[in-house]
């Protein structure tokens, strides 16, 4: 079992530094593991970081590598999940031409499907905006595409925990 | 309050390394670094710099002086190239937990990002090879990145730290306060110690009955040397070392067996596959002590004395792992251990043992063909600096001679690039390691090959007149790749011949006492006329070209797969 690939979702609390996303990314790096999406935001905590990587290894692998991040000075805590243990979403963006909206009335059936939201629309083309897991979003661009997509740019996947972090905890820890 | 003098942020470097204790540094100056320098020249009554000849030179130094002496070492370069030759000395520290402060210089912080002289991106380039690392554009905010710095390079498992400072940060003028970093909250250098891991390790070692101990640099690094003897003997195991690791008991304990590991001796390496129990002290299943992972002690308990969370089931699964500083472990281990012996399991070992002193120890300490032998040059050592002396090695096959055969009473005693495996690391080091123990006698031992790679530092050992010993011994070859060229490569002898220059005129060029010796009859009195030498003092002694260095494991092998020729 720990052998096999599988998709893991890394999440890391970290303090605010300039430099820290390489030295995290290198860990990956140095072990030749691809990173398929990376998202850093503020968190819950003021002042604290949230890293969110998405990478496909074996679970042993990921372990050694969460050890590795882990101990990394700025960084608070570091965890991995398994697929089933996270809530995640990606969003995207489309661009596409106006003229279809009128020229063909099936795209707009595959809008109101969706669930995605237009975000803006002029005489030239509209923005098409979706969020949700990363085969939904597949599946519209497969059913856009039939029809031309001027641009498209997905973001890379955020993910909450089932189970709490305790990152206060061990913020908190420190200071006893 | 007092009312504050405002001083400049090169000014503030200077009083930072003085608030932290620091008597010397090694380095190098340069443009972006100068002002710096201009402090160091006014305050040199209290941090005395050592001006070596290369910034790689600096960080070894820094690294003996650390190694020997358990104190932060610190090296000090200037921007683009300066910072970049840093990078061997960092990484060397990094896998070898080494504590290091290394201060650049950086071109100013409008310039930053603009390809201007003598930039580069030492931060990014340093990150992978340093335990932190941080630029700092503001003079005010030196006093608490070098705090943190000097924190973070001794707590916890000890290592380097990198801090890049802007020329106008050492340039602006602001107020200066200093205060001592005592904890970052998103860094825990000690973990808290679990009782059950205790407990759980206790009843393993109280209940096996072919134990055997393989301890690392993390006893001497811990300062856990009374408490793992203790450990030693009240479970009366069998303790053997990784060349990190020798040094923390004496060469001569009876319960001591040796060296684990590629090179390392017969019976510890054979037994590692025979014991029931496997006690990891400070060490971190490095693949040189390891071999096949696949086939290493799978028949045994394996319990892991660690500080490193992210060594522990690393590259050998722990079933009791051990989290935490090994002193204080095995202070909390021993009331929970019984008294025992294991006299027919030790004479094992010393059965294995005498196999390899026939087949392999006699010929290398009292060899009977003509040439010379590299242990037989240790065995000299020995016998005049009788244990008591730092011995720092480079790398290659006078290492593994060295660390197999050099006695030592005192820990800190055994000085050597382990992990990186860095040639040129043992003449700087040595020079850092002298000035650390002044009263320390400190002999390097050199291999040809390394020794060229740095031999630049013999000009700081003059300037500096640090009376270290030097020993090359020679074999006009890279010896350790020659003899896997032999073993592996059907003795295709690509690129290992050295043509060797006359190493004592170059000794003598630089006012170094020297004397060469090819014969065996001259090998005692030359070596006593060194370590009596008050000054410096270089020995060359030519060795047989083509010996080769057994016990050996081959690369991908099992331990118990040792090869004794």
């Amino acid at each position: 079992m720990e052998k096999e690939i599988k998709t893991f979702t890394v999440s890391i609390y970290t303090e605010n530094n300039i430099g820290l996303l390489n030295r995290i990314s290198a860990i990956f790096q140095r072990r030749h593991i691809n990173i398929e999406s990376l998202n850093s935001s503020v968190s819950e905590i003021k002042g604290v970081y949230r890293f969110t990587i998405i990478v496909n290894v074996t679970e042993i692998q990921i372990k050694k590598i969460i050890g590795q991040i882990d101990k990394q000075i700025e960084v608070i805590k570091a965890y991995y999940h398994n697929e089933d243990d996270t809530v995640y979403q990606e969003s995207c963006l489309f661009k596409i031409k106006s003229s279809l909206l009128f020229d063909d009335r099936q795209i707009q059936n595959i809008i109101k499907d969706s669930n995605a939201r237009i975000v803006t629309v002029n005489k030239e083309f509209f923005v098409l905006e979706k969020s949700g897991r990363r085969k939904e979003i597949d599946g519209l661009y497969n059913k856009l595409n039939e029809y031309g997509i001027l641009q498209f740019v997905r973001s890379g996947a955020v993910a909450i925990t089932k189970k709490p972090m305790n990152i206060s905890e061990i913020l908190s820890d420190f200071k006893n | 309050m007092s009312k504050q003098k405002k001083i400049s942020g090169s000014e503030a470097v200077v009083k930072c390394l003085i608030a932290e204790g620091v008597e010397i540094i090694y380095g190098y100056p340069g443009g972006a670094i100068m002002p710096v320098y201009d402090e160091l020249h006014k305050y040199e009554d209290k941090i005395h710099h050592v001006l070596t000849r290369h910034e790689q030179g600096a960080t070894h130094s820094a690294q003996g002086f650390a190694r020997i002496s358990g104190k932060v070492g610190v090296a000090i370069a200037t921007s683009g190239p300066g910072a970049t030759n840093l990078v061997t000395g960092l990484a060397d520290a990094q896998i070898d937990s080494t504590p290091m402060v290394c201060i650049t210089g950086q071109v100013a912080s409008h310039l930053l990002g603009s390809d201007a002289f003598q930039e580069t991106d030492i931060v990014g380039i340093s990150t992978p090879v340093t335990k932190w690392n941080h630029q700092v554009t503001k003079a005010s905010d030196i006093p608490k990145v070098l705090a943190k710095a000097f924190y973070i390079a001794k707590s916890g498992r000890p290592g380097p730290v990198l801090i890049d400072i802007t020329k106008d940060a050492q340039f602006e003028m602001f107020d200066f306060n200093y205060s001592k970093v005592t904890g970052i909250r998103s860094y825990k250098p000690v973990p808290k110690l679990e009782t059950t891991s205790l407990n759980l390790a206790a009843d393993l070692i109280n209940n096996a009955s072919k134990p055997l101990i393989v301890w690392g640099q993390g006893v001497i690094l811990s300062e856990a040397e009374k408490e793992f003897q203790a450990f030693v003997e009240k479970t009366g195991i069998p303790a053997a070392w990784t060349i990190m690791g020798v040094s923390a008991i004496p060469t001569s304990h009876p319960l001591n067996v040796g060296m684990v590991g590629m090179h390392g001796n017969y019976a510890p390496n054979m037994l590692t596959n025979e014991c029931d129990l496997l006690i990891a002290i400070g060490m971190r299943f490095d693949d040189r002590v390891t071999g096949n992972l696949d086939k290493y002690a799978k028949q045994a308990k394996v319990i892991h004395f660690e500080i490193d969370q992210a060594e522990i089931n690393k590259n050998v699964k722990a079933d009791v792992p051990v989290h935490g500083d090994a002193k204080e472990s095995l202070t909390k281990i021993l009331p929970l251990l019984k008294s025992r012996k294991h006299d027919k399991w030790l004479n094992n070992f010393k059965e294995l043992y005498k196999i390899e002193y026939d087949s392999v120890i006699k010929d290398d300490l009292f060899p009977t063909k003509d040439g010379l032998t590299m242990g037989e040059v240790i065995k000299e050592i020995n016998n005049y600096a009788k244990g008591n002396a730092a011995v720092v090695t480079d790398v290659g096959q006078h290492q593994m001679i060295a660390c197999r055969y050099a006695k030592f009473n005192k820990s800190r005693s055994n000085i050597t690039s382990g992990g990186l495996g860095t040639m040129g690391f043992a003449l700087p080091a040595a020079i850092g390691a002298k000035m650390a123990c002044p009263e320390r006698e400190v002999v390097a031992v050199i291999g040809d090959g390394g020794y060229q790679m740095t031999i630049q530092e013999l000009g700081t050992i003059f300037q500096s007149k640090v009376p270290v010993k030097i020993v090359v011994l020679n074999n006009s070859f890279l010896g350790m790749v020659r003899q896997w060229q032999q073993l592996f490569f059907e003795k295709r002898y690509a690129s290992t011949e050295l043509v060797n220059p006359d190493f004592t005129a170059i000794a003598r060029a630089y006012y170094i006492k020297s004397k060469k010796v090819s014969k065996r009859d001259e090998l005692a009195s030359a070596v006593e006329e060194m370590i009596r030498s008050k000054e410096s003092f270089f020995l060359e002694v030519v060795i047989e070209k083509e010996d080769n260095v057994f016990p050996m494991i081959p690369s991908g092998a099992a331990v118990s797969d040792i090869r004794l020729k």
